[in-house]
């Protein structure tokens, strides 16, 4: 029995999980917030995360009912993500591990969003979407590396949205791509925007710097309206992630999909993702909300087959990273 | 009457002819048309995208695909040639280039040894027609090792090297866009095969002997390759 308890901050949500041979004892989590029309600076994120974290850690340990004598590892996420946010965070995890007397262990977050997919969906070995407010990219597994077939060349498609709701001044709470998400659900007209392709790679740039200059023209003209925004939005960048979805799983002749990251958790991408894979006779694998959005268990689950395939880090090698990318990490766990 | 007639010919001939497989963008048949070997291509409406953006999409790259595919084979790239296209089920006819097979499968079946030295003057190839390519201002927009076919020649050890697959091509002199173009072949490349740097850096420095303005596009590929590394920012 081996149990893991891993700490995430890189982006503004803290959270903390405790996974007992992939079973989820617990995995409290706290969003930081913004007003709307402002995003999240680093150094406000890492305070509130500082904020936070204590009570986040007592929560994990009484939902779990243990006593830190009863776990075996502390893993923490090394990067990528925000410096502030990171370095927080990693603190408390070296000094619970000290006081603890546990070992370390650094994981990517990108390793830690595939593993706890793979683990909840029981998917085998599927190609994964990754989609969130940072990253956006194709995934395969080939040769002990999870390799990028394909990403954004330019930001991330969750990036996009938040920009976008920026714009128009959408409600942060409980996230802009919910927010956008629901409203694109009264929309109905298509208005036309950039779609960028480029072969199993995307660019969202084009979209964001053409919606920022037309959004408010359109919706004061009485052109569309807001929601007819939302809506066409979503229908052109998930068109462009299934579609180099598609290609990928056509270049590796694969049959499963597995949605991770906090876009993941959009029900119009899973929607469109699912007619996708029935067209073709694949098979999709999603989550939900707990687990698609940045928590701790996803990084105590990377840590979990890391450390039992036998890695730790060492005090002195526990630093952390802004750049970090999925194809750095040998994976150690998988045949 | 007639156009009806005509809008259904198609699907009546697709549906006797042989499915080969459903890549990302179509349906691939294998037929006889007018007694040649030939491979249609058929765009199929995808469900799972806005009926206006799928026509759009469709439509364009139809168009473009017949246009690169013409382009290439002015300057004396190998590519199929064109047979027929019907715009209203978005099929396209093209030649069946008979007893080749990917430049994927032959990298993937040759023992990893071999992968780097055996498979250089195939590298080599392939850095000189994507150099020709470009010269022509064409950009192919989706390069794999999926999207180039091998054809032994008559005599054995002289093989032709074909592109595919143009749908996402489109005509640019631009630096920018040749360098995107090698960027995402060489994401796909390594990804695909692994341990094959030294192999990728053959097929560019090929590249760049063949073409006129290579050194431009050179400079690109190194720039969009930075970019790159910025976007393992926040998780």
């Amino acid at each position: 029995m081996t149990i893991v308890i891993g700490f995430e901050g890189s982006a503004n949500k803290i959270g903390i999980g405790i996974i007992r041979d992939g079973e989820v004892l617990s995995n409290p989590r706290r969003t930081y917030i913004t007003p709307p029309g402002q995003g999240f600076l680093p150094s406000d994120t890492a305070r509130h995360h500082r904020a936070v974290i204590l009570t986040v850690l007592k929560e994990a340990l009484e939902q779990a009912g243990l006593k830190p004598a009863d776990i075996d590892c502390v893993a923490f996420t090394k990067g990528p993500g925000m410096g502030s946010p990171l370095v927080t965070v990693a603190l408390v995890a070296r000094t619970v591990a000290q006081l603890w007397g546990k070992p370390l262990l650094g994981v990517n977050h990108c390793i830690g969003h595939i593993e706890m997919g793979r683990l909840i969906t029981q998917a085998d070995n599927p190609t994964v979407l990754y989609v969130s407010g940072g990253n956006t990219q194709v995934i395969a597994y080939s040769e002990r590396r999870y390799r990028i077939f394909g990403e954004t060349i330019d930001i991330a498609v969750g990036n996009c949205l938040d920009r976008f709701a920026r714009v128009i001044k959408i409600s942060n709470d409980p996230s802009p791509g919910y927010n956008i998400e629901q409203m694109a659900k009264k929309g109905s007209q298509y208005v036309e925007l950039p779609y960028t392709v480029k072969g199993m790679d995307v660019s969202f740039s084009g979209i964001t710097s053409y919606i920022e200059e037309a959004a408010h023209k359109m919706i004061s003209s009485g052109q569309c309206s807001a929601e007819d925004l939302c809506f066409s939005l979503q229908e052109t960048v998930f068109s462009m992630l299934v579609e180099i979805t598609e290609r990928a799983m056509a270049h590796c002749g694969s049959g499963e999909v597995l949605i991770v990251g906090g876009v993941g958790c959009n029900l119009r991408l899973q929607e469109m993702m699912g007619v996708m894979c029935k067209e073709r006779n694949a098979k999709l694998f999603a989550t939900d909300e707990r687990f698609c959005i940045d928590n701790g268990a996803m990084i105590a689950q990377a840590g979990w087959e890391m450390f039992r395939s036998g890695q730790v880090t060492e005090l002195e090698d526990s630093w952390i990273t802004q750049r970090y990318r999925t194809d750095e990490v040998e994976v150690t766990w998988r045949d | 009457m007639a156009l009806e007639k005509s809008m259904a010919a198609i699907p009546e001939f697709l549906s006797k002819a042989e499915l080969l497989k459903q890549g990302a963008e179509a349906r691939v048949y294998r037929a006889r048309f007018l007694g040649r070997p030939t491979i249609v291509k058929e765009r199929f409406r995808k469900q799972y995208r806005h009926p206006l953006l799928d026509e759009k999409l469709t439509h364009r790259r139809t168009v473009q695909e017949v246009r690169s595919v013409l382009r290439c084979r002015r300057a004396g790239i190998s590519v199929p040639v064109v047979y027929f296209v019907d715009y209203s089920s978005h099929s396209i006819f093209l030649e069946e280039i008979v007893g080749s097979s990917t430049v994927r499968d032959h990298i993937a079946s040759s023992p990893p040894s071999a992968r780097c030295e055996g498979l250089e003057p195939l590298a080599e190839r392939v850095g000189q027609v994507l150099a020709r390519m470009h010269d022509e201002d064409v950009i192919h927009g989706d390069l794999t090792t999926s999207n180039m076919l091998l054809r032994c020649g008559p005599e054995d050890g002289v093989s032709e090297l074909f592109l595919i697959d143009f749908g996402l091509s489109y005509i640019s002199a631009l630096p920018e866009d040749k360098g995107v173009d090698l960027h995402v072949l060489e994401k796909a490349f390594l990804s695909t095969h692994p341990h094959t740097e030294a192999l990728f850096q053959r097929l560019l420095k090929s590249y760049a002997a063949a073409s006129k303005k290579s050194s431009a596009v050179i400079k690109k590929l190194e720039e969009v390759r930075l970019r790159g590394r910025k976007r393992s920012m926040v998780g």
